[in-house]
C-alpha cells in the first residue's frame, strides 16, 4: 500500500565503513518518492550532502540522528511511513531505537522495507543462525559471547584461530582475528567494548577462503532478483570494504554462481525484505590454494557470512557496475511496487524486473588514508580502515585493474610502482596491507611462483595469473622496439601512456603523439544493464581499446566537469556536492553537462546526474581522451571545469592548458599565482595586504634558514596539495629536520611552504566573482585556536566574535584578492585575525587563497540560501552576478546559527596519532543549526555523538589573561552542579572563589594524575582549556590535553563563550529547536 | 594464434585472432548475454548451425569441467569471444577453453568487439556469417552469401539420438517412466527428471507417437532444440497423438512443437533471446521469475486452441513463455527450467509436471 508520507533517515557524517554512497542512496530515494507523488521527509546531520538540499525531498531537517529528535520531527510531520534502509547502520539503528522507545506505535508510523522483526533477525547473531538452519543453509561454527570469559570457552571449542565480530557494530569495529590467546582477549575486550549490546561471535576462521558477494532485491509480491554478484581479490579475513573486489565472478563456474545465487534469494524471502539486501559468503577455496582443506565434494562448500538487509556500500558499487539504480528501485518498493511496474530507466523499455549482464569487468579498490597516517597500522582484517574506493570499467580485468590503479590518486603511483625496500629485501610482504598488490606485482616480477604465492597469501591463482599478464606485457614494452601493434597490445591491457613511456624510454606525450600517428585511440562504450541486447539510452560511458564507438560526439555546446575521485581525508564528500552543482548549473543554463569521475559511491557517478558520464580515471591521459571524444569534428574543444573537484581537478589546471585545452573558470595562470608562494607574495605586496612572514624553499638547507630568519614556531606545508597533508607546527630546529623530509616526499618536487605561525582566530570566506562583483555569501570563524586544520575545527556562521570593522576589512581584503588575481567563479580565503591592540584597527593576515570551491561550500550555500556553485558556473560561462540577481559584497548575515563539526575516524585506525594539528583528520562533519549558539552547539555536539552528561567533571586551565573573563562560567558550572577539576593556577583561582575544585598538575613529568592522566582514564567528560595569545609553553600543554580529548572523544572548547553556551545546551537538553532547514533560513 | 576474421553477411567484417582450429565456420550468428556458463552453452545442442557470440568478454576462467557437458559433443558451428583465458582456475577445471576447442575441432575466433558484433545483430538481426582463416573479407562475404538459409535446414535431425535410448543415470527404483522426444535435449533435463524419480527413455526425433506410447510412459517430455519448428510437421503431428494422453511437458522447442500441434504459429525474433536474465510471468499466480533463454523463434498464440492458454510470458517483449490446458494435463515453457547454464528459479515446472504423473496415475508405479 502507497504511503502518503515517508521519513528518510539519511546516515550521519561520513565516517570509516559509512561514506558518500549513503547520500547517493538517499537522494536516489527521494528522487523516486517524488516520481511516486509520496511526501518525502528528510532527515540527516550532514550537510555536505546533496540528499539534504532543498529540492531533493519536500521537507529536510539537517538535525542530529537521535531518538528525541527524530521524535520531535515526527510529532511535527506525521508521516506514514518511516524508511531506515537507506542510511547504513546508523538508519538501522535507529530505527530499531525508535520502534523500542515505543515511538513508531505511538504515532502510528509504519516501518518500510524491510521489517523489524529482519533486522533483529540479520543483526542478532544467535536468530540469524537459527534462521540459516530453518532454510538448511550451512551456518558456520560460532559461539555467541557476552564476556571474555565466554570468549576463551568458545575459541577452545571451536579452536583457534578464531575471528571475533561484535555485533551492532558498523565496519566491524572492535572485532578482530585471533591466532593466540593473548590476542583473543585483546580483540575480545575491544569487541566487546564497541558492541552497543556487549555482545561478539567467536566464529571458526575462514582465512583464505574465497569471499562472495550477491546483491539481492525483493518486492512485495515476493518477486526476487539479483542485481550482481562480486568476487574479492583479497580471501576471506579481510574486511570486504578494504578488498579489492571484481565484478561478476570471475573464478566461479555458473554452477557455483547459480548456487549462491538461489541461496541469497531463498535468505531473502526467508527474510521478507521488501526492498535491497546484500548476502555474503565464503566459498571453499581450491584444494592445491588451501591443502588443509578437506574433501570437497561437489558442489562446493560454502556458509553464509553475513547478510545486511538493507542498501549498504556494496549496493552503490554494484548499482555503479550495473547500471541498476539499486536504491531508486528499493525506494519504489518501499512505496508498494513491484519490479514489473517499475520502468528500467536506463532501457526504457524493459522493466526493473531482470538481471543485469555485464559485458565488461569492474574493479573496485578502496582508498586508504595511511598516505596522511604514516604511522598508522597498515594490515587490513576485518576492521575496515579504508575512506573511500575508486571503481574502473574495461574490457578485461587486466585493463580494468590498470585503470583503477591510476584512480587511486596515490602518488601518482601505477601498478609499476615498488616500495624502495623491497628492490634489496629477499622476502616480500605478503600479508594483507594497502600494498600488497604492488607487493604481488613485485614478488611475480622476481618470478616467485604463482600457486606458491596462492597458498601463501589465499588470492586465487586467476588473479595472479592475469598480474603475469600484466608483467609479460611490461616484459614486452622493455625489450621490444615500440610498433604499433605492440602499443595497441599495450593500451588493451590498460597500461597508461606513463606507464609505456617509463618502460618504453619516452615520455608520455610521445606516446600520445605515437597512438595519434598510429590511430590508437580509446573508443567509448555504454553501461547499457544488458550487454547491448536493448538499444538503451543511458549516457553512461568507459573507455576501451576496441573498434566501435558508441560515445560520438554529440551537436551543441556542453562542458567537462571534472569531479574529485576517490574520498580521502581532506578530499570528502563536499567535493561531490560541488560536482553535482556545477553539472546541473550547466544544464540549467542550456548546455551539456560532462561528468567524468571515477568514484562509485557518489551522487556525481549517477548515470542520471549529468548528460553524459564517463567513469574514468582523472589524470591527464583519461581527461584529454575525454575531451576529444567530445570535440569529435568540432573546430573547438569543449572547456573543462576544474574548480569543483578539489585538488584532483584543480592540478589538472596546467597540463589542460598545456595542451591547449579551454578552462572556464580561473584560469591556470590565477591558480599558479594563489599557489606559487612567490607570486603569491608578490601580488599582495602590491594589494597591501598583509600576510605571515615565510617562504617558499626546495632544499632542506633554504627550509633551515628561513626558518631561522622568520623565527619559530613555524607551519610547514607542501604546495599543491588538499587537506593540508603533511602539514605541521614546527617548534625548533632538530623537529624542522624531521617534517621538511616528510613534507618533501608529499609535496613531489613542488616547493615547500615555510610561514611563521600566528595565533588568533581563524576565519574563512568563499566569494564568488563574475570579473567585476564578488560576493561572500558568509564568514565562517573556527571555534578553536589557530594550528588546528580548518577542516578539523568547529565553526560557526555567523562569525561570533568578529566586530564590524573587521568583517569589513575581510570583505575588502576579499575582493581586492578575488579581482586581482582574476578568479572567476568560487575561490575560498582563509585570514587569521589577532586581537585588537588598544587603540588600532583590525590586524587580520591571509593564510591561504584557493581559487577553486572548498569543503564549505556545501555548508554555507545551505545556512545562507545563496545557491554558490549555480551563480560561480553561470559566472564562468559569463552571466553578470547583477543579472542572476545578486548583488557584490557580504550577503546579509540569516537570522540562526550554524555549527559545522568534524568527525573523525580515529578509533578505527590503529595507532595513528590523533592529535589535532595543522593537518587535517576528521573524515566527516556534521551541522548543528539553531536559532542560538547553545542550541547550535548542542545539537553539533548531539550530532557527533560528543553529548556531555549533566553534572559530569570538566577539566579548565584557564590562561591568566582570560581567568577574569572566566568567572561566571566557573559559577556556571559549579551551579549546575559540575565537579571541577583545574590545572594549577587555575585552581588556585577557583579555591579563591570559595568552590571546591580538585587539583591536577599539567606537568607530564610531575607525578600522576596529571592532565593528561584524568582525560585519559575518564575522570572528566569535558576540557575547557583556554592558551595565552602568544606561543608559550601553556600552548604545549594546551595541545596534550587537546590531543587526550580527541583520543578519548570528549568535548573540548578553547573559548570560553562557546563552552558557556555549551554548558547552557547541555544543562537543558531539550531547548533547542527542530525545524526544517527551510524555516530556518527563511528566518 | 594467426588472425583471423568474422565476415557477416551484411559485409561487415570484424578482425581478430583464431582460438580453437583454424579453418572456417558458417552458421546463423547469434549472441548470449550469460556471464557464466560457456561450456554448457558450447554443447547445447539448441546452437547447431550457429555461430555463437559470447557477450561476456572473458570466456574460460575457470576452466572446463567434465560434469559442465550438456550433450556428447560441441554443438554451435562455430564460437565469437573477446578473449579466451589462457590460464583458467577451478577446483575442478581438466583442462583450457583452448585445449578444449582444439580436441574438439571447433574453429572460434577471440579478440572481436563482440559488443560491436551484437549491436550489429540486435539493429538488423540475426544473419549468416563465417569465421575465418586464410581468406580475404571478400572471398568470405562471397561464400557467406552462397551458403544456404539456417531456417531452411531441419538442424533437429543433425542433434537428435539415432536410436532410442534409456538414460542410465536414472535410479534403478525409479517411480515414473517417462517417454522423451529428442529434438537436440540437454544433460540437465534428464538429471532432473531422474532426481524426481523419473525413468527415462530418450527416442529419435523422428519416432512416432506410438513408439512412445508403447515404452508405457506415465508422461512425455518434448525436448529443446535447434531451428524453425514450421519444419518439423512430422513431430508437431505426433505431437497432436500424444496431448491429453499423458501428461506432457514441453520445453523451448518442444513448447513451440506443442503449441503448433494445438493450432498456434511460431515466428522468428529478430536477434532471438539468449541468456540468464529473462523476466517471466506466471500468468496464473502473478509471480515473475528470471529465466534462462536460448531460442530464436517463438509462439504466436493466435489461433491456440481454446482448450489451452498462454500460461507464461516475457516481461521484456510480451512473447509467449508457455501454455497450459485447462481441462488436459499439459504444460510448456519457452525458456530452459533445467537452466545449465542460467538461474535455478524454475527447476518448480520439473516439480509441477512429476506432480501431475503421480496426479494422473493416482499413485505410485
Amino acid at each position: 500500500m502507497k504511503p502518503t508520507s515517508v521519513l528518510i533517515v539519511g546516515s550521519g557524517p561520513i565516517v570509516i565503513g559509512q561514506a558518500a554512497e549513503f547520500d547517493y542512496a538517499g537522494t536516489q530515494a527521494c528522487k523516486a518518492m517524488r516520481e511516486e507523488g509520496v511526501r518525502s521527509i528528510l532527515v540527516n546531520s550532514n550537510p555536505a550532502t546533496i540528499m539534504t538540499d532543498l529540492d531533493v525531498a519536500d521537507r529536510v531537517y539537517i538535525e542530529p540522528l537521535t531518538v528525541p529528535v527524530l521524535e520531535r520531527i515526527i510529532a511535527r510531520e506525521r508521516p506514514e511511513g518511516l524508511l531506515p534502509t537507506l542510511g547504513g547502520q546508523t538508519g538501522l539503528n535507529l530505527a530499531v531505537d525508535l520502534a523500542n522507545a515505543g515511538i513508531l506505535e505511538k504515532y502510528g508510523v509504519r516501518l518500510l522495507g524491510t521489517p523489524l522483526e529482519t533486522i533483529r533477525r540479520a543483526e542478532d547473531r544467535e536468530l540469524f543462525r537459527d534462521m540459516l538452519a530453518t532454510l538448511g543453509e550451512p551456518v558456520l561454527d560460532s559461539e555467541i559471547c557476552h564476556t571474555v570469559a565466554e570468549c576463551e570457552d568458545a575459541a577452545r571449542q571451536i579452536g583457534l584461530p578464531v575471528v571475533v565480530r561484535p555485533a551492532y557494530t558498523l565496519g566491524g569495529t572492535g572485532g578482530g582475528m585471533a591466532f593466540t590467546w593473548e590476542q583473543l582477549r585483546a580483540v575480545a575486550t575491544s569487541g566487546l567494548a564497541a558492541s552497543p549490546i556487549t555482545q561478539v561471535l567467536i566464529e571458526k576462521n575462514l582465512l583464505g577462503w574465497k569471499e562472495v558477494e550477491y546483491e539481492v532485491m525483493r518486492d512485495g509480491a515476493g518477486n526476487c532478483i539479483t542485481i550482481c554478484n562480486m568476487e574479492n581479490l583479497d580471501p576471506m579475513g579481510v574486511h570486504t570494504g578494504d578488498s579489492i573486489v571484481v565484478a561478476p565472478s570471475q573464478t566461479l563456474s555458473d554452477k557455483d554462481y547459480q548456487m549462491l545465487r538461489s541461496a541469497s534469494l531463498r535468505i531473502i524471502s526467508e527474510l521478507g525484505i521488501e526492498g535491497g539486501c546484500n548476502v555474503q559468503f565464503a566459498l571453499a577455496p581450491r584444494k592445491d590454494v588451501r591443502d588443509w582443506m578437506g574433501d570437497i565434494s561437489a558442489p562446493l562448500p560454502y556458509y553464509v557470512i553475513e547478510v545486511n538487509p538493507r542498501v549498504s556500500r556494496s549496493s552503490a558499487l554494484a548499482s555503479k557496475a550495473t547500471g541498476y539504480p539499486i536504491a531508486r528501485v528499493a525506494a519504489k518498493i518501499a512505496c508498494g511496487k513491484t519490479l514489473d511496474h517499475i520502468p528500467n530507466a536506463v532501457t526504457q523499455r524493459t522493466t526493473a524486473a531482470f538481471e543485469p549482464a555485464l559485458d565488461y569487468c569492474v574493479v573496485k579498490i578502496p582508498r586508504w588514508p595511511f598516505d596522511k597516517f604514516h604511522l598508522g597500522d597498515r594490515t587490513l582484517g576485518t576492521q575496515m580502515k579504508a575512506t573511500g574506493e575508486v571503481m574502473a570499467i574495461e574490457r578485461t580485468f587486466e585493463a580494468a585493474l590498470n585503470k583503477a590503479v591510476r584512480s587511486l590518486e596515490v602518488g601518482g603511483r601505477s601498478l609499476l610502482w615498488e616500495r624502495p625496500e623491497w628492490r634489496s629485501a629477499t622476502e616480500l610482504p605478503k600479508q594483507a596491507t594497502d600494498e600488497r598488490l604492488w607487493a604481488l606485482m613485485a614478488a611475480l616480477r622476481r618470478g616467485q611462483d604463482a600457486m606458491e604465492l596462492s597458498r601463501a597469501t589465499g588470492v586465487d591463482p586467476w588473479f595472479l595469473q592475469r598480474l603475469l599478464s600484466i608483467i609479460a606485457m611490461e616484459k614486452r614494452l622493455l625489450n621490444e622496439p615500440l610498433h604499433p601493434e605492440l602499443l595497441r597490445a599495450a593500451k588493451r591491457c590498460g597500461f597508461s601512456d606513463e606507464m609505456i613511456a617509463q618502460l618504453a624510454d619516452r615520455l608520455p606525450e610521445q606516446i600520445r603523439a605515437l597512438r595519434h600517428e598510429w590511430n590508437i585511440r580509446p573508443v567509448y562504450k555504454m553501461v547499457d544493464t544488458c550487454a547491448a541486447e536493448f538499444d538503451a539510452a543511458t549516457p553512461y560511458f568507459y573507455s576501451t581499446y576496441e573498434t566501435e564507438n558508441e560515445a560520438a560526439a554529440v551537436d551543441g555546446a556542453g562542458a567537462v566537469v571534472i569531479g574529485s575521485g576517490p574520498i580521502r581525508i581532506g578530499q570528502g564528500i563536499e567535493f561531490d556536492y560541488a560536482s553535482v552543482h556545477a553539472a546541473w548549473a550547466l544544464q540549467r543554463a542550456g548546455l551539456r553537462s560532462i561528468m567524468a569521475n571515477s568514484n562509485p559511491e557518489t551522487v556525481s557517478t549517477d548515470f542520471d546526474t549529468s548528460d553524459r558520464l564517463y567513469f574514468e580515471p582523472l589524470d591527464e591521459e583519461a581527461v584529454r581522451d575525454i575531451i576529444e571524444n567530445e570535440q569529435g569534428n568540432e573546430a573547438e574543444p569543449p572547456a573543462s571545469i576544474v574548480q569543483f573537484g578539489g585538488q584532483t581537478a584543480i592540478n589538472l589546471a596546467e597540463p589542460l592548458r598545456r595542451s591547449a585545452l579551454p578552462i572556464i573558470g580561473s584560469s591556470a595562470e590565477t591558480i599558479d599565482t594563489a599557489e606559487d608562494r612567490r607570486l603569491f607574495e608578490r601580488f599582495l605586496q602590491d594589494l597591501g595586504i598583509p600576510q605571515p612572514p615565510g617562504a617558499a624553499v626546495t632544499s632542506l638547507e633554504e627550509g633551515m634558514k628561513t626558518a631561522q630568519n622568520i623565527g619559530y614556531p613555524v607551519l610547514v606545508r607542501p604546495s599543491y596539495v588538499l587537506g593540508g597533508r603533511a602539514m605541521e607546527i614546527v617548534q625548533n630546529a632538530s623537529e624542522m629536520v624531521h617534517f621538511l623530509a616528510q613534507a618533501a616526499e608529499a609535496a613531489q618536487g613542488k616547493p615547500i611552504l615555510i610561514d611563521k605561525f600566528l595565533e588568533g582566530s581563524e576565519v574563512e570566506v568563499d566569494a564568488i566573482c563574475d570579473g567585476e562583483t564578488v560576493l561572500i555569501p558568509g564568514i565562517m570563524e573556527q571555534l578553536e585556536r589557530a594550528g588546528v586544520h580548518s577542516g578539523d575545527s568547529m565553526a560557526v556562521y555567523p562569525p561570533v566574535h568578529l566586530d564590524a570593522a573587521e568583517k569589513e576589512t575581510i570583505r575588502d581584503y576579499t575582493e581586492r584578492i578575488v579581482l586581482g588575481m582574476g578568479a572567476i567563479g568560487l575561490t575560498n580565503i582563509q585570514y587569521v585575525v589577532l586581537p585588537r591592540l588598544p587603540g588600532e584597527g583590525p590586524r587580520i593576515y591571509v593564510l591561504e587563497v584557493n581559487p577553486r570551491a572548498s569543503r564549505t561550500v556545501p555548508f554555507i550555500s545551505k545556512v545562507t540560501g545563496v545557491p554558490m556553485v549555480q551563480l560561480a558556473v553561470n559566472a564562468m560561462l559569463g552571466r553578470r552576478l547583477g543579472d542572476q540577481g545578486y548583488p557584490g559584497g557580504l550577503w546579509p548575515e540569516r537570522d540562526l546559527v550554524a555549527i559545522k563539526a568534524p568527525v573523525f575516524s580515529m578509533s578505527k585506525l590503529i595507532g595513528v596519532d590523533s592529535h589535532l594539528g595543522p593537518e587535517m583528520k576528521s573524515t566527516g562533519e556534521v551541522m548543528g543549526i539553531d536559532r542560538t549558539l547553545s542550541g547550535a552547539i548542542a545539537k553539533a555536539l548531539l550530532a557527533s555523538d560528543l553529548a556531555l552528561t549533566p553534572r559530569a567533571s570538566v577539566l579548565l586551565s584557564i590562561s591568566d589573561r582570560t581567568k577574569a573573563d572566566a568567572l561566571p562560567l566557573i559559577h556556571k558550572l559549579a551551579d549546575a552542579g559540575y565537579t571541577l577539576y583545574a590545572t594549577e593556577g587555575t585552581s588556585k583561582m577557583i579555591e579563591a572563589l570559595g568552590i571546591p575544585v580538585k587539583p591536577v598538575t599539567k606537568i607530564l613529568s610531575g607525578g600522576h594524575p596529571n592532565v593528561v592522566d584524568v582525560v585519559m582514564d575518564g575522570t572528566v567528560q569535558c576540557v575547557i582549556n583556554t592558551t595565552e595569545g602568544r606561543f608559550t609553553g601553556s600552548l604545549r600543554d594546551g595541545f596534550h590535553i587537546r590531543r587526550a580529548a580527541a583520543e578519548r572523544r570528549i568535548p573540548c572548547f578553547t573559548s570560553l563563550d562557546t563552552a558557556a553556551a555549551a554548558i547552557d545546551a547541555l544543562a537543558n537538553a531539550s531547548e533547542y529547536d527542530v525545524a526544517t532547514l527551510e524555516e530556518y533560513v527563511a528566518g | 594464434m594467426p588472425d583471423a576474421r568474422l565476415v557477416l553477411a551484411d559485409g561487415s567484417v570484424f578482425e581478430g585472432r583464431s582460438c580453437g582450429i583454424e579453418g572456417r565456420a558458417d552458421g546463423e550468428v547469434v549472441f548470449n548475454t550469460s556471464m557464466t556458463g560457456y561450456q554448457e552453452m558450447l554443447t547445447d545442442p539448441s546452437y547447431a548451425g550457429q555461430l555463437l557470440t559470447l557477450t561476456y568478454p572473458m570466456i574460460g576462467n575457470y576452466g572446463m569441467d567434465p560434469a559442465a557437458e550438456e550433450s556428447s559433443r560441441t554443438q554451435p558451428a562455430g564460437l565469437i569471444i573477446r578473449e579466451a583465458a589462457a590460464f583458467p582456475s577451478h577446483l575442478r577445471s581438466q583442462g583450457s577453453l583452448q585445449s578444449y576447442l582444439e580436441a574438439r575441432r571447433v574453429v572460434g575466433i577471440e579478440g572481436v568487439d563482440t559488443r560491436a558484433v551484437t549491436r550489429r545483430i540486435r539493429r538488423h538481426g540475426v544473419m549468416l556469417g563465417t569465421i575465418t582463416t586464410g581468406e580475404t573479407a571478400a572471398e568470405a562475404l562471397a561464400r557467406v552469401r552462397a551458403l544456404p538459409g539456417y531456417d531452411d535446414a531441419n538442424w533437429v535431425s543433425t542433434v537428435t539420438t539415432g536410436e532410442p535410448y534409456d538414460w542410465d543415470h536414472a535410479s534403478a527404483g525409479a517411480l515414473y517412466r517417462v517417454a522423451l522426444l529428442d529434438g537436440g535435449v540437454k544433460r540437465n533435463i534428464m538429471r532432473s527428471l531422474a532426481a524426481r524419480g523419473c525413468a527415462i527413455r530418450v527416442f529419435p526425433a523422428d519416432a512416432a507417437a506410438r513408439d512412445l506410447l508403447s515404452f508405457d510412459p506415465d508422461g512425455i517430455v518434448l525436448s529443446p532444440g535447434p531451428g524453425d519448428p514450421r519444419l518439423l510437421a512430422g513431430m508437431i503431428g505426433e505431437a497432436r497423438h500424444l496431448i491429453g494422453k499423458v501428461p506432457l511437458l514441453g520445453i523451448c522447442l518442444g513448447h513451440q512443437v506443442a503449441a503448433r500441434a494445438l493450432g498456434a504459429g511460431t515466428f522468428k525474433l529478430p536477434f532471438g533471446h539468449r541468456g540468464g536474465n529473462h523476466p517471466v510471468r506466471d500468468t496464473v499466480s502473478g509471480h515473475i521469475t528470471i529465466t534462462a533463454q536460448n531460442h530464436g523463434y517463438a509462439v504466436d498464440p493466435y489461433g491456440l486452441d481454446p482448450a489451452a492458454y498462454v500460461s507464461h510470458i516475457n516481461l521484456n517483449d510480451q512473447t509467449v513463455e508457455g501454455i497450459a490446458m485447462r481441462s488436459e494435463p499439459l504444460l510448456t515453457i519457452q525458456y530452459h527450467s533445467e537452466a545449465c547454464p542460467g538461474p535455478l528459479d524454475n527447476t518448480v515446472i520439473f516439480d509441477r509436471f512429476v506432480g501431475l504423473l503421480a496426479e494422473v496415475r493416482g499413485g505410485v508405479r
